[in-house]
């Protein structure tokens, strides 16, 4: 019987560990014009793919028995596209209760079922920078995902061994949400900046007094620990450098408070996301070493973005900041290519620059460069195919492979790809989108109406 | 001697502006030819290595053999293209300014019913948004009020001028109707579908209601204007008054109207109501029901293009193939952005429209003569010929393609400066002096 139960126990835990681990594949890519993006373009290039890597690479290779063969004859491939901001495939946005949250994470409430996986697929997109809102100066930790769409185990989501990142926040929307919208600090930038200071101050006062208690204990085994605080251990985990900084952010000025502020706390490395002014002071970015994540064309929604232009993806390359383009947007991750594009006519990239902006440069970003992010032996097989030139308008997304296995296939998925049917929903309604529909999705989960008649009244008063 | 030092000091002084003033690019109209051009006129065909005369606000000579007048400026256009100007059928711009300051939001005014306000009234021509916008082509604009079930009147604009009167083209307004609606506004929106149902119901019988009134108004408006001695004046009342020409005929109605039920009921309702200057808006679903729109004959502004399906269930690309597959069952369709600030991206939504079945010959007339046709404007734009105003463009290659850049825009005859904000950002910035000298801050 204890036999019986230990066999029923081993099996149990062998489905589990089968479920957990990710499914990669094999396939031959035949006679496609591989845009490697670090190595320039390969023209009638096989590409093969052994257990989810890119095996090898070249011309008239040789398939292996029972690879499945994709003909891409005609066709372009490029490495899978990274959205280095995204609010896809989670539950929720914004923990919006405090100034500071490092202690929550979306990777606690990622969706495997949320279609929005599948359409940025239908994009070339095969991961995605899965971020926590704006609404906080020191907001969440993020999740970097892999879209392998049709896995409904949420954890088959994530990207193994992806570095940790966590979001901050400037300007606008904390100061909205917690000065204006709570009554809470900050009101303003000047705030904000001391909401950072604070939070890492207190966080070395925790190091320290850890430091000091693991001193004690070598002498006295009956030393009493400081207390656990998990918001604390998170903010000392910053200070450690083992939590990549992505902080959304649009003026010169809160980009070059946050620069100082690290400098002074000795954190080296930084993301800023949006970034619609970091051209503005590129050279100090290039400097600090800091990278920029901006979108293609994005501006006038809101003050801080008057002062915008498009080129700022060029100013900030030919200065030396390593920039990608990015979507905040379950609408724009679907075309990344074509807002890379659009590098080519503001400011003049070249087409492995501006095919850089969605590949490995947010790789470098999310310090995932060694794994994704061009197509080169020994990779992931993380890979989209285009009917034309993705540069071009033309182009049409095909099939898109993450890990090998074909997760988007325009020709042969059907229409309804949903992975579930919420019962409790009798009859599918369609949803009106209107002109205002690519909103914010940092800020979501705030009650706006609330908000904005809050402000409203603030205002009248 | 004093005297002539003063007259001296205060004519340098004079000329200080107005040497400054040169420096500040300004639009310029006159005779100008532009040669060796390839001319892709939309309405006949494809001229190849072309001579485009322009004269004033018009286009006065196209071909091959066409004599340059020896006054004109003459502009080589050697392995580059002109296209006539487009035309972006439904955008907010020029009546807001930043999205999320209410101040500088003038498309929605309170209330419900509001036909009597006009979108041209409140349209900034020296938005710091328009030139961002039209030098990449997109030269006329409908912009439209939103909000409740009548907003008021659109108007077709020109992205030049210095007075709404100025920008405003062909006289052009609609009366917008927002149709009600049996959707979800948003993937917030929770409401129960009998909810749902009802609120339709109750916006459909307060339409009705002031189209009833709308057209007893207009019964006892004509019956004063034909016989004033023997019938009472109708009173005062804006919103009816408003909505005389549309009952009449005399103003076209752009109903908003995205999902298929929708579609249906208003197809009905127009009918009923015997309208016959009717145009859609928006129409997200209308593949669900082409062949209805088609039948009704009812025109179509579609889009934005680069926008979600309105269905989880839909496949991925239908909001890209929508265009297409109107144009398909017959129906005529024009292409809109529903932008402000990146109406620039109109060639765009046209190019997915085009990638996504359309075809680049139709996504083309989408963005041109269509909706000079359904605005009624096609005696004045929408082409390249002769006698129509010169409000066009020339670029190094394919408007639709992203790495194509515009060279020279025209809008009614003035040769726009490629200028705006942008540009001057990226001038100054690309490589700032002060580079990191007096910055130690990061040091």
């Amino acid at each position: 019987m204890f036999c019986a139960n230990l066999l029923a126990c081993c099996l149990l835990l062998g489905l589990i560990t089968t479920a957990h681990a990710q499914r990669k594949g094999d396939l031959f890519i035949r006679n496609g014009t591989v845009l490697t993006v670090t190595n320039g373009t390969l023209e009638n290039t096989d590409i093969l793919i052994r257990n989810g890597k890119i095996a090898a690479l070249g011309q008239n290779l040789k398939v292996p028995e029972g690879v499945e063969v994709i003909d891409a004859t005609g066709m372009y491939v490029m490495p899978g596209i990274i959205d280095a901001h995204s609010h896809i495939a989670i539950s929720n946005v914004n923990e919006v209760t405090n100034p500071v949250t490092p202690e929550v994470s979306v990777g606690d409430v990622l969706d495997p079922y949320d279609i929005r996986i599948y359409r940025a697929l239908a994009g070339g997109v095969t991961v995605s920078h899965v971020m926590h809102g704006s609404a906080n100066v020191i907001g969440g930790q993020n999740e970097t995902i892999k879209h392998r769409y049709g896995e409904t185990d949420p954890d088959a989501l994530r990207m193994e061994g992806a570095p940790r990142t966590i979001k901050f926040a400037l300007g606008e929307n904390p100061t909205r949400v917690h000065g204006r919208g709570h009554n809470v600090p900050p009101l303003s930038r000047m705030g904000v900046e001391f909401i950072i200071r604070d939070a890492f101050h207190k966080a070395q006062r925790y190091m320290e007094a850890w430091d000091h208690y693991e001193q004690e204990r070598k002498r006295n085994p009956r030393a009493v620990p400081p207390p656990y605080n998990e918001r604390l251990e998170v903010l000392a985990d910053i200070l450690r450098g083992n939590i990549l900084i992505h902080c959304h952010s649009y003026r010169a000025d809160e980009i070059l408070m946050l620069m100082r502020v690290l400098k002074d706390f000795g954190i080296q490395r930084v993301v800023f996301q949006h970034a619609n002014e970091a051209f503005k002071v590129a050279p100090e970015l290039a400097a600090f070493g800091a990278m920029a994540s901006v979108f293609s064309d994005w501006w006038a929604y809101k003050f801080e973005v008057y002062y915008s232009t498009a080129y700022n993806a060029a100013i900030l390359t030919r200065n030396g900041v390593i920039t990608s383009i990015n979507s905040d947007s379950p609408e724009l991750n679907r075309h990344l290519y074509h807002e890379a594009a659009k590098t080519l006519k503001y400011g003049g990239l070249t087409e492995d620059e501006a095919l850089a902006l969605i590949t490995i440069n947010p790789a470098r970003q999310l310090g995932i460069e060694d794994r994704v992010g061009s197509i080169e032996v020994g990779k992931d097989a993380d890979l989209a195919i285009f009917s034309a030139h993705p540069l071009s308008i033309y182009a049409v997304c095909k099939k898109t492979i993450v890990d090998g296995i074909v997760r988007f296939d325009a020709d042969r998925d059907p229409d309804d790809m949903r992975l579930r049917v919420d019962p409790e929903r009798p009859v599918e309604l369609a949803i009106r989108w209107g002109d205002h529909q690519h909103g914010h999705r940092c800020l979501e989960g705030i009650d706006l109406i609330e908000f904005l008649t809050e402000t409203l009244q603030s205002e009248w008063q | 001697m004093k005297r002539l030092l003063l007259l001296w000091i205060i004519g340098w002084l004079l000329s200080l502006p107005a040497a400054q003033a040169t420096d500040v690019p300004k639009a310029r109209r006159g005779v100008f030819a532009l040669t060796n051009a390839r001319i892709v006129t939309v309405t006949q065909g494809v001229i190849e290595r072309g001579t485009l005369i322009i004269r004033e606000d018009r286009i006065v000579a196209i071909g091959t053999d066409v004599e340059i007048p020896p006054e004109a400026e003459v502009i080589d256009c050697t392995g580059l293209e002109i296209y006539p100007g487009f035309i972006d059928s439904g955008t907010h711009l020029g009546l807001i300014e930043i999205g999320s300051l209410p101040e500088t939001r003038d498309y929605r005014e309170l209330g419900d019913l509001t036909p009597q306000v006009d979108a041209l009234t409140a349209v900034n021509p020296n938005s710091v948004l328009i030139p961002v916008n039209r030098v990449n082509g997109v030269t006329t604009v409908i912009t439209e009020p939103e909000g409740g079930l009548l907003p008021g009147k659109a108007a077709l604009i020109n992205l030049f001028g210095y007075t709404p009167e100025q920008m405003h083209v062909g006289g052009v307004r609609l009366m917008v109707l927002d149709f009600p609606s049996k959707g979800r506004r948003g993937p917030w929106d929770r409401r129960k579908p009998e909810d749902i149902e009802k609120a339709f119901r109750e916006a459909m019988d307060k339409l009705n209601e002031v189209w009833d009134r709308a057209e007893r108004y207009a019964r006892i408006d004509s019956a004063y204007r034909a016989n004033p001695e023997k019938n009472p004046k109708p009173l005062y009342v804006p919103e009816m008054q408003a909505l005389l020409p549309v009952i009449r005929g005399e103003m076209p109605l752009m109903i908003k109207v995205d999902l298929a039920p929708d579609i249906l009921e208003a197809i009905q309702w127009v009918k009923k109501r015997g309208l016959k200057r009717v145009v859609f808006s928006g129409v997200a679903e209308g593949w669900r029901v082409a062949d209805k729109i088609a039948e009704a004959g009812i025109p179509c502004l579609v889009g934005p293009v680069l926008s979600l399906p309105t269905r989880e269930s839909d496949r991925y690309d239908k909001a890209y193939a929508n265009a297409g597959l109107l144009h398909a069952a017959g129906v005529k369709i024009a292409i809109r952005t529903g932008e402000a600030e990146n109406v620039r991206n109109l060639p765009y939504h046209a190019g997915f429209a085009a990638a996504y079945g359309l075809g680049r010959e139709a996504a083309l007339r989408a963005v041109t003569i269509n909706p000079a046709e359904i605005f009624g404007v096609d005696d004045l734009i929408g082409s390249l010929e002769v006698g129509k105003k010169a409000n066009l463009f020339v670029t190094d290659g394919d408007p639709f393609e992203p790495k194509t850049q515009v060279r020279y825009v025209f809008i009614d005859g003035y040769l726009i400066p490629m200028d705006n904000r942008q540009l001057r950002l990226y001038q100054e910035f690309l490589h700032r002096q002060p580079g990191l000298e007096l910055h130690p801050a990061t040091h």
